[in-house]
């Protein structure tokens, strides 16, 4: 990723510099793709019915979110963790526990408005206690342990009856419902979902210049020269944890509105993985990755086993696809859908001024 | 013994030695411990233990299922902290390694009637993946680990789906030799019937024989490890993997040999694993997330590490089901919680 900024300091009038420092810290706003994908997803629920809405593109925001969190790790933090996917199935778990559900004997019965803060709060302190766990050893370790961290809450949500309900998990979780709305229907949670999922693309991409995220990057590429500058790097790296596993649990609530119950298939070390390969395909360089990767990994869900019948291949090898298609993104473009297009861009951009006889910048 | 202590894959007795010196609150911790263990197992229990705790056949079985599944846990994760240790590639695969050993030896077994042979031919094309593995994919890829990784776990995917494809769902078991069939009977006593007659523990024979051999396994690559002229550059390559190349050692060839080794145990731990449970889709899982806790706890690349990790987590995992079914798995992820609080570069790592 692109950290350097302009390095020339100009006098201006301070309205000019305003303008340029929101440019700066905003480059979204002088982009009109971005204005484009913006206004298209205000207006898609003119555009998409109910199926699309939810099933593809809430989904989609959904599990974006999740792997954003992933990316915010992996790519400023350096940390690659498995158990994002986790701590968004333990806040729905929580919400599932506080709220109400089919299962009397298990949930609290809080209403809506309590049992989410809750869930959100407890979630980000698990997240947090596991990433404290994961920074006590560097580099690959991190891989094993929040896996190994993932796979042990899929196995105890499992075999736990007393908390977790066991394999079944728990059903008919209620959704709020408040202003005469009910904000599961098609059209109403869709906004909330895309909310949020903006919401926490923005502060990604805010953090990531704020002197938070850019010591989170010094930490990253040199961790000793940044505690002879005086950095806590731990310190740091539990923060992003905290923050990541903020992001994610606010996805898990969503996701536990979305599907209205909750169970060990939803936090499966599979899904975790899933997690990950959405935020390598997208390419974890950028905030925007995840979504793509998230977008391209529900289409393929969604419309894989047609195509593949349709092609005339056995339908349920949709994950078989999902692991070459993987494979591939590791094998040749280890920053994904972000590098092959910014390549593709690149080279267009200097066949361009080739044929223009300027000199490009490099 | 400086330079023998310095040794992460063979400081077994070195190991435990310092260990004593630098820390001898824990050490006393650790030996009474072991020492109200050996006394649970070997003396007849008094009425009052038996009220609290339940009877004592049922903790001795649990013991004895723990140990066996920790010699079954030891022969999975011993190549992954091998190939681990050497280089530096945390083979996510290794599951789906374990999984297939297991689906061969059931195809072997009916198709021939022999369990041994299934050990072999298991042995042989597990290890056949691991060569073309090193060769064709990581070999690739050197010295990027986040890469190795990811690719392994690619793999894994592509792996369970194809054996889903090829296996099913189904459970399968790996048929137990006849001569292997039938428990035995342990010179230990669980409890005393009202004649003054001790009654003993029976135990199947079949358990004993893969935990005696998951033993020698062991044992075997221990001496290999320390004894041998290959384990000599084996350990090497651990220290220091670029001066072992620059001595004119072919390195390549002893990566290639390693991840044969640990691809090859694997696959003999799913014969195993077939015989004495089962395998099915979601074992691989299962026991990749086994070899991980085991190495976490034990100390990533040591195999006296992997042993004592193993032994821990099938205690814990065994003794937990039998007396907080519903937590067990939390027992083990507490241990392993505790000893990256404590130890974050595991018990027996340098």
């Amino acid at each position: 990723m692109s950290l350097t900024s302009p390095a020339q300091v100009q006098v201006t009038s301070p309205a000019a510099a305003a303008r340029r420092w929101t440019a700066r810290s905003w480059p979204e706003l002088n982009n009109p793709a971005a204005w484009i994908v913006a206004l298209i997803l205000l207006i898609m629920p003119l555009i998409a019915n109910g199926f699309f809405l939810i099933e593809i593109f809430g989904t989609t925001m959904i599990l974006g979110t999740i792997a954003l969190s992933l990316m915010f790790l992996a790519g400023y933090g350096g940390m690659v963790s498995l158990m994002q996917l986790t701590i968004a199935g333990f806040a729905g778990y929580m919400y599932a526990i506080f709220g109400v559900s089919g299962h009397p004997n298990i949930s609290l019965g809080w209403p809506w408005w309590l049992a989410t803060p809750m869930a959100l709060a407890l979630a980000t302190i698990f997240g947090t206690l596991g990433g404290a766990l994961a920074v006590r050893t560097a580099g690959i370790y991190t891989i094993m342990i929040t896996l190994a961290i993932a796979a042990a809450f899929y196995y105890f949500t499992n075999q736990n009856y007393a908390i977790f309900n066991g394999h079944t998990g728990i059903n008919n979780i209620t959704t709020p419902h408040f202003l005469s709305v009910d904000w599961r229907s098609d059209i109403a949670f869709y906004y909330v979902v895309l909310a949020v999922a903006a919401l926490c693309y923005l502060a990604v991409e805010y953090l990531s210049r704020a002197p938070f995220g850019l010591a989170l990057q010094g930490v990253r590429d040199n961790p000793r020269r940044m505690a002879a500058l005086g950095f806590n790097v731990n310190a740091h790296r539990v923060a992003a944890y905290a923050f990541a596993s903020f992001v994610a649990s606010l996805a898990g609530i969503l996701q536990v509105w979305n599907y209205r119950q909750i169970s060990p298939g939803s936090v499966g070390v599979e899904g975790c993985i899933d997690i990950l390969i959405i935020a390598i395909v997208g390419g974890i360089t950028r905030p925007v990755g995840p979504f793509i990767g998230a977008l391209i990994f529900v289409i393929l869900r969604t419309f894989a086993l047609d195509f593949l019948v349709k092609i005339g291949l056995d339908g349920n090898r949709f994950r078989l696809l999902i692991g070459l298609g993987f494979l591939a993104v590791v094998f040749w473009s280890s920053d994904g859908m972000i590098g092959l297009w910014e390549r593709w861009r690149r080279r267009n951009r200097s066949g361009a001024m080739r044929a223009r006889g300027t000199p490009g910048h490099g | 013994m400086g330079a023998s202590a310095r040794r992460p894959l063979g400081s077994g007795v070195a190991g435990v030695t310092r260990f004593i010196e630098r820390h001898p609150a824990w050490a006393l911790l650790a030996i009474l411990a072991v020492a109200f263990l050996l006394w649970l197992i070997f003396a007849i229990w008094p009425p009052g233990l038996e009220e609290a705790f339940g009877r004592k056949k049922v903790f001795l079985n649990a013991v004895f299922n723990g140990i066996t599944l920790g010699g079954l846990y030891f022969l999975v994760a011993s190549g992954f902290t091998l190939i681990f240790g050497l280089m530096r590639n945390v083979n996510l695969a290794h599951g789906s390694l374990y999984l297939f050993g297991g689906y061969v030896g059931y195809v072997i077994s009916t198709w021939t009637g022999s369990w041994i042979l299934s050990f072999i031919v298991a042995f042989i094309a597990v290890a056949l993946v691991g060569v073309v593995l090193q060769i064709a994919v990581f070999r690739r890829m050197e010295g990027q680990e986040l890469r190795q990784t990811m690719v392994t776990i690619g793999l894994s995917i592509v792996f369970a789906d194809l054996m889903l494809s090829a296996f099913g769902g189904d459970f399968y078991q790996i048929q137990t030799p006849r001569w292997l069939i039938g428990p035995l009977e342990l010179p230990l006593a669980t409890a005393v019937k009202s004649s003054g007659e001790p009654v003993y523990l029976q135990y199947p024979i079949v358990r004993l024989v893969i935990f005696a051999a998951s033993v020698v396994i062991g044992v075997a690559m221990w001496l290999a490890l320390n004894r041998t002229r290959i384990g000599m550059i084996i350990r090497a390559g651990v220290d220091d993997r670029d001066i072992l190349a620059a001595t004119g050692v072919r390195v390549q060839l002893v990566f290639v040999l390693v991840f044969a080794l640990g691809a090859g145990l694997a696959g003999i731990a799913g014969v195993v694993g077939g015989t004495f449970q089962s395998i099915s889709y979601g074992e691989d899982t299962r026991f990749l997330l086994a070899s991980l806790v085991v190495v976490i706890v034990g100390g990533m690349g040591s195999i006296p590490g992997a042993a004592l990790g193993a032994l821990i987590i099938g205690l814990a995992e065994q003794l937990g089901s039998v007396y907080i079914p519903t937590y067990a798995i939390a027992v083990t992820f507490l241990i392993m919680v505790l000893v990256l609080a404590l130890r974050p570069q595991g018990l027996l790592a340098r």
